[in-house]
């Protein structure tokens, strides 16, 4: 029996690597350097390239835009082994992703455990498509780390909810067709007052404005709901129950951001640090920033492995959901401490804003949008007093 | 590898555990401190050599459990959370160690079933100044006529005091090679300067003065002595980096307990955002401490390539980390936390002396960036 399972899985992983060098475009191969290379879809959804329109309709085709939601919900149907093998072999050949939304990585979870099976259905089938485009609205001008403080207002009116209210922060709001949404249905209790609420952007009373960030970029928005009528089916899990799906979601934003610094496969730091100070005796001719950078690089390696051992601790069947938060606030921690050191490494050149040697400031401008990471997804601070509260077990006053 | 501990492996931490509740709580390590440093429980380590710790590495070849180092690492992180006394690290983790890695089949058999049985402890001595460094070696073998004769002077030898056998590294006269002989303690010429460190144990200055020898007392050759040592250095960090992790986990969860019952201005202090926020941070931290241990553990047991590297990470990130814990763990207590009646103190001294043996964070991580080229 086990010996089959093997034998299928052998021949899975052949096909597959077979497929992908025959189907995915050379130039798909290619690392990717900035967010235009990869498609993000939805109603207005630009190809780049001929290439990445290639590589998307192909892996549309296969159904492995999302491959391992069931095929119902237009997913590959991949269990968990081949979707590895798939991931495997995508990053052997160094393949893009065909599609990235935020419908993926963070609505679909929410929807497989809360939605009812019509909605199910329906909007899992559009992610895979690429059709809708989805963005996040949680956060608030007064419900930043205080989520559940949020006001944004949803009237029941019979037949529909009547929106009033703003979110913001809400990542290429202005791009997204289809905004998931945290709103108030009840004041009576702060937690179990939220409802989860999809909203279609083409609705009257909907409009967003980018927000200038100290990176001199927008990739955030603030989004205003001025009498916005959405209908009630478009209400995921239970009414006023909203917050239970919300803390779910964040624990899937949590994990994503907090693999900012693993994903970062860039020279490392030590190597820029040779070009760019020298070396005398064969060390680094600074020896305070190559003790910084060896600390650092200590650091990133450990917590490789133990992203690693907390995936093997889950296989083995051992409770590790523990460590959520701490690898939002260690994974960004990191980062942030390599973009720090990385200025140190660089000197002169990396704060430079606009010249055509620094490529328009991108290592300056990278550098100040790191300084979000410990506070998007809920700040440094939330996460410990998470830890500190779930994990330790620590009184509260 | 799975970054987990297997089934048989989980069971010798469990026994070892048990043991150690039993026959091995804190106060017996301050109940031999004040019996004047004393270093060694005969009875103890009895029972220790019958659960087998001192076969745990030891090849089936020569009756050993040939068990591993993964589950030697259980065992030292047990006795690390109670800061047991014994002659495990200086007898079983070095000792054994470069024992194992010798070619001299003779002293072999001799050795591990002398070590085995719990007959014989021995320690290494290979340091000779106020810090690790295996590059200085100014002690020397020299050859009179079929005698040879050392001549030297070493420092903080680990159990120095109680050993029957001391392994010395020393440059060969003849060759100019780093080799390693093993003498009995009592032999002529060897004078000890036994030191209790911060830690309530015992570290000897040892010189060596016209020691003679003969040639069946090599544990290694001319070829192969620099590399038996360098090996025998890594197991012993991730060994000692093993017993950190014990050390530091322990005394954060009595911290933790003691947050959760001291109160001032009428509530638990534990309730203080200040200090919630450090002991979230250390409570990372010990889990980052957990995965760089194993690894390196296992990449001791697959003999990996890399071992030189994962070794100094794991001292390193545990010299850090268990001064963090150690000195928060201080601090959390308060008053209370700097009397000799607390234990907590204990876990601040012993990982100071850690944190130096076999070299510290700072030789560690300058070894990380050599290795890689920096």
């Amino acid at each position: 029996m086990e010996t089959q399972v093997k034998v299928d899985l052998t021949s899975f992983r052949l096909e597959t690597r077979k497929w992908l060098e025959e189907n995915c475009p050379k130039s798909m191969q290619e690392p990717v350097t900035d967010a235009n290379q990869l498609y993000w879809g939805g109603r207005n959804g630009k190809f780049s390239s001929n290439d990445q329109e290639i590589w998307f309709n192909r892996m549309l085709d296969k159904k492995w835009i999302v491959p391992y939601w069931e095929s119902k919900y237009g997913g590959g149907g991949l269990n968990p082994k081949q979707n590895n093998i798939l991931n495997q072999e995508m990053s052997r050949l160094g393949c893009r992703k065909p599609h990235i939304n935020f419908g993926i990585s963070m609505l679909g979870p929410a929807l497989l455990k809360f939605a009812s099976e019509e909605q199910k259905i329906y909007y899992l089938n559009q992610i895979c498509n690429g059709e809708i485009r989805w963005v996040q609205g949680y956060s608030e001008p007064n419900a930043g780390s205080d989520l559940a403080n949020l006001q944004t207002k949803a009237e029941d009116k019979g037949d529909h909810f009547l929106v009033n209210g703003s979110k913001v922060w809400t990542s290429y709001g202005d791009k997204g067709d289809f905004i998931f949404c945290l709103v108030r249905t009840s004041t009576e209790s702060k937690h179990t007052g939220i409802s989860f609420l999809l909203i279609d952007m083409n609705s009257e009373g909907i409009s967003t404005r980018p927000i200038k960030l100290i990176s001199g970029k927008s990739p955030f928005s603030e989004t205003f709901f001025d009498s916005v009528k959405v209908p009630k089916k478009n209400l995921v899990g239970t009414l006023n129950d909203g917050w239970t799906i919300a803390k779910y979601l964040l624990t899937h934003e949590r994990q994503m951001i907090g693999g900012i610094g693993d994903t970062d496969k860039k020279k490392a730091l030590s190597e820029v640090a040779i070009d760019s100070i020298g070396v005398t005796d064969k060390l680094l001719s600074n020896a305070s920033i190559r003790s910084k950078i060896a600390k650092l690089e200590m650091n990133e390696r450990i917590f490789e492995l133990t992203i690693q051992r907390a995936l093997d601790e889950h296989k083995a069947g051992n409770n590790s959901g523990a460590l959520s938060s701490f690898f939002k606030y260690y994974g960004t921690e990191l980062a942030m401490q390599k973009e720090e050191l990385r200025l140190e490494v660089n000197g002169f050149n990396s704060t430079e804003w606009t010249s055509e040697e620094s490529n328009n400031g991108r290592e300056a401008r990278y550098f100040n949008r790191s300084k979000g990471h410990s506070i998007e997804g809920g700040t440094h601070e939330v996460q410990l007093n998470i830890i500190a509260k779930r994990v330790l077990g620590l009184p509260s006053k | 590898m799975a970054l987990v501990i297997n089934e048989e492996q989980n069971m010798l931490k469990s026994s070892a555990k048990e043991l150690l509740d039993l026959k091995s709580p804190i106060s017996h390590m301050r109940e031999l401190r004040d019996d004047n440093y004393n270093q060694f429980d005969v009875d103890l380590w009895k029972e220790m050599v019958e659960m087998g710790w001192t076969a745990l590495t030891i090849p089936e070849k020569y009756n050993g459990l040939n068990f591993g180092y993964v589950g030697l690492g259980q065992v030292l992180e047990e006795m690390g959370r109670k800061l047991t006394v014994s002659p495990i690290i200086s007898t079983v983790l070095v000792s054994t160690t470069l024992i194992s890695l010798s070619k001299n089949e003779v002293l072999k058999r001799k050795l591990f079933d002398e070590i085995m049985n719990g007959k014989k402890l021995c320690s290494l001595a290979h340091e000779e100044s106020s810090h690790h460094n295996p590059n200085i070696n100014l002690s020397i073998i020299s050859k009179n006529n079929e005698k040879f004769i050392l001549n030297g002077k070493k420092r903080f030898v680990i159990d120095g005091s109680i050993s029957d056998y001391l392994i010395v590294s020393a440059n060969n006269e003849s060759s100019g090679k780093l080799v390693l002989i093993i003498l009995d303690s009592k032999s002529k010429g060897i004078t000890f300067n036994n030191k209790v460190h911060m830690d309530s144990k015992n570290y000897s200055d040892i010189s060596f003065s016209n020691v003679e020898f003969s040639k069946s007392s090599f544990l290694s050759s001319d070829d192969d002595g620099q590399k038996l040592l360098s090996k025998t250095l890594d197991i012993s960090c991730v060994g000692l980096a093993a017993e950190m992790l014990g050390n530091i986990q322990e005394a954060f969860e009595i911290t933790m307990q003691y947050l959760k019952e001291r109160e001032q201005f009428g509530v638990k202090i534990g309730s203080f955002q200040s200090l919630q926020h450090r002991s979230a941070i250390m409570f990372g931290e010990i889990e980052l401490c957990k995965s760089i241990v194993l690894k390196a553990l296992q990449a001791i047991d697959n003999d990996e390539q890399n071992l030189p590297e994962l070794a100094s990470l794991a001292k390193s990130k545990l010299g850090l980390t268990s001064k963090l814990v150690t000195n928060e763990a201080v601090q959390m207590h308060g008053g209370i936390g700097m009397t000799d009646d607390s234990d907590i103190g204990f876990f601040l001294k012993r990982t100071r002396v850690t944190q130096r043996t076999f070299g510290d964070s700072n030789y560690h991580l300058d070894r990380v960036a050599k290795i890689n080229n920096y």
